[in-house]
């Protein structure tokens, strides 16, 4: 509707298309970058590439901002790449090394089926929504199916992962899906107002991690471990 | 469009009376209560002052039943939500009084600091507030947000003991919370995605009246999809299987009031946020209907839950997985849907509600009296402690469905109204309702008969909130007040 009255560059052919491949490029990085994820061996490296993640969604959403005449999205822009691209992986750098976590990412599952188990899912999410959302613009569309393959992959990585730590990293990776489809989706309400609320949890979470000095563990798979955290209780 | 104006309309009219609809006062009680209490050092005021916070705040909502119905832009009052306000207004209160009693205990043993406690109680309120805000919210991200407030506070609350198998619990509560809400949230987006060609963009995409007038030109491949994450999120909450990890750890390592507000309440509130989708996709003819996939988990949990029963050996999570099995029955309830089933999963909500907290009511202080949660520890209660052993022993015959109770009667209307409908999928339902009631008798004659276990001390909290509860159960089970069978039966109907 704004743009009927105020015509701006997206209104020309040329330029949409531009626009929309813009945002593709942006959207299908974070895909890849959920994957590069899921390889990673060094907690270190996971921070990095998650750090990473965060700077091109920070782009992504900032795309959208320009796109969509939405000026209030630039404040999620700056949330995603002040706190969650430098604030964020600098604290847990440090955590990592004063708690003196383990710096080896151990997975309860090896990567190669991790891989296949994301190729699947992101397969998934582009047949689901491509197909759901058959009426809806094509920018919105595209936007979805990737913004789910994102969060399905952050959920894939919190359940093949052992440790606290890149549980934490995959939660936040499967946020950064979440901020993907809601700037995509055009005017939604809120969106700010979710983003901060993300980055307080995901700053209790961080604050947690360090006072209780969670270190390892928190896999329903380790049968041992289940039975000693219950004590036996049952 | 219109009806929003309507609305919005109708709340300005509203305002312009002097007094504010009870619906505002429900929220904002909390959010000073909760202010008030973060200042008071002393935890017998504080204590008190949390009871009669909570006490005016169920005023308030007696009040929200002769309060007109409105809609407006942020809070929405119809017969749906005025149900589970009423009821969560009540047992938060009961729970205030009794949790007074309780934390006393807790501070002599040292287990808690008067430090814990300020917080405590502070939490207390703005966890009410966050649910009472859920209910009545009719922006589904302010929703969405209030939810996310009160899983939150529990988190917080769950873990006050600081033992590594509390900060576990909350750990694990705390990243499956998290995963449901995250769920929950892409549900939301989708929902607005599927409203905005219709409603235009902007806050009116998420306003849930306006979705539910203009449901019939809403895409429905798009709201199937995005019922499904939300039946997903929002499960997890509810504590459908194979979502309910986090229940049986989270009740059972918190203080003892606590798991009754998240039995209770908690799990009511997230349910009720799937009803409310559910309503919406029941709205529009062209969608999956939502039914036979609440029924499925509501099935699934019903079925794990009477299993898991057998092997618990401590007494909390015993009773968390009665109300997996309770949640589970509910939530099959209101799948199956029609006015007797609905009617039905309302009554017995209600039911298990008040049962369920008067359980932890009883459970909490055969804990403080034997200084365990183990339940080879807890033997003979009945003989040591006979008013508390046997208050205990009425509230699980109640849960266990055995009659007089208001849950027999709830839980004979549910498998009546699903012999009638699915007779098939009534098999799985009794022979559910049978594991679970097995289970509970077998471990009942262990707690509550036989030579005593040692730990004789006498019983601190009061007993009022526990038999006020019992009685309101036991009484449901022989007379139904007809003024609450009508609104029942009303509200069941609007349900569809």
């Amino acid at each position: 509707m704004p743009n009927a009255i105020s015509p701006t560059l997206v209104d020309t052919a040329l330029s949409a298309s531009l626009v929309f491949d813009v945002a593709h490029m942006f959207a299908g990085g974070l895909v890849l970058i959920s994957f590069l994820m899921l390889y990673q061996d060094r907690l270190y490296a996971l921070i990095t590439v998650f750090a990473l993640q965060a700077v091109v969604l920070a782009f992504s959403v900032a795309w959208q901002a320009f796109a969509q005449d939405a000026a209030h999205l630039y404040v999620t822009a700056a949330i995603a790449l002040a706190f969650k691209a430098v604030v964020i992986p600098l604290a847990l750098r440090r955590m990592v090394a004063r708690l003196g976590i383990h710096r080896q990412v151990e997975t309860v599952v090896s990567v190669g089926p991790t891989m296949l188990a994301g190729i699947a899912l992101v397969a998934l999410s582009l047949v689901v929504m491509l197909k759901a959302t058959a009426t809806a613009g094509a920018l919105a569309r595209e936007d979805l199916a990737f913004a789910l393959s994102v969060v399905l992959l952050g959920l894939l990585m919190m359940v093949t992962r052992r440790n606290a730590v890149s549980q934490v990293v995959g939660f936040m990776s499967l946020e950064n899906g979440l901020i993907l489809a809601a700037t995509g989706a055009k005017g939604m309400p809120l969106v700010v107002e979710i983003s901060v609320a993300f980055s307080v949890l995901i700053a209790l979470i961080v604050i947690g991690i360090f006072l209780f000095r969670i270190r390892e563990r928190f896999d329903t798979v380790d049968v041992d471990a289940l039975d000693r955290f219950r004590g036996g209780r049952w | 469009m219109s009806l929003h104006l309507a609305s919005l309309h109708l709340a300005s009219l509203h305002l312009a009376s002097l007094l504010p609809h009870p619906a505002v006062w429900l929220i904002a009680i909390p959010a000073v209560a909760a202010l008030a209490l973060g200042l008071v050092a002393s935890y017998r005021v504080a204590a008190a002052l949390n009871v009669a916070a909570c006490g005016l705040a169920f005023c308030a909502a007696l009040a929200l039943l002769f309060a007109p119905r409105v809609a407006g832009p942020f809070l929405i009052v119809d017969d749906l939500n005025i149900v589970f306000v009423v009821l969560n207004s009540f047992v938060a209160f009961t729970t205030a009084w009794y949790s007074a009693g309780y934390i006393a205990h807790e501070l002599e043993t040292g287990r808690l600091t008067p430090l814990n406690l300020r917080f405590y109680h502070a939490m207390y309120q703005v966890l009410l507030g966050a649910m009472t805000l859920a209910l009545l919210s009719n922006n589904l991200g302010v929703m969405w947000v209030a939810i996310e407030v009160a899983t939150l506070t529990t988190v917080l609350m769950v873990g006050l003991y600081r033992t590594e198998a509390a900060i576990e619990a909350a750990w694990k509560y705390f990243m499956l919370g998290s995963v449901g809400i995250a769920l929950a949230l892409f549900g939301t987006i989708l929902v607005y995605m599927v409203a905005q060609p219709v409603v235009g963009e902007g806050a009116d995409g998420m306003i849930w009246s306006v979705l539910m007038a203009h449901a019939r030109d809403f895409d429905p491949v798009l709201l199937n999809v995005a019922f499904v994450f939300l039946l997903l999120g929002y499960g997890t909450k509810v504590g459908l299987a194979p979502l309910h990890a986090w229940l049986p750890d989270a009740h059972s390592e918190g203080p003892t009031p606590v798991s009754a507000v998240l039995s209770g309440l908690l799990l009511n509130v997230a349910l009720y946020a799937v009803l409310r989708f559910k309503l919406l996709m029941a709205a529009h003819p062209g969608t999956v209907a939502p039914g036979p996939l609440m029924m499925a988990m509501g099935l699934g949990s019903l079925l794990l839950g009477g299993l898991m029963l057998y092997r618990r050996r401590d007494i909390k999570r015993l009773f968390a997985y009665s109300s997996i099995e309770h949640m589970g029955l509910i939530a099959f309830a209101f799948g199956l849907g029609g006015p007797l089933a609905n009617f039905a999963a309302l009554l017995h909500m209600t039911m298990h509600s008040l049962t369920k907290s008067a359980i932890f009511f009883a459970v909490g202080q055969a804990c403080q009296v034997k200084g365990t949660q183990k339940l080879a520890d807890i033997r003979g209660l009945t003989t040591s402690h006979p008013l508390l052993g046997w208050s205990l022993v009425a509230a699980v015959m109640a849960i266990a469905g055995l009659p007089p109770s208001g849950v027999f009667m709830s839980e004979f209307l549910i498998v009546t109204s699903a012999f009638a409908d699915m007779p098939l999928l009534a098999l799985p339902l009794v022979l559910g309702l049978l594991l679970a009631f097995g289970a509970l008798m077998v471990k009942l004659s262990g707690f509550a008969f036989g030579p005593p276990s040692p730990g004789t001390a006498p019983v601190k909290a009061g007993y009022l909130p526990l038999g006020l509860h019992l009685a309101l159960v036991f009484t449901a089970g022989l007379y139904l007040p007809p003024q609450l069978v009508a609104w029942f039966r009303h509200v069941a109907a609007v349900m569809g």
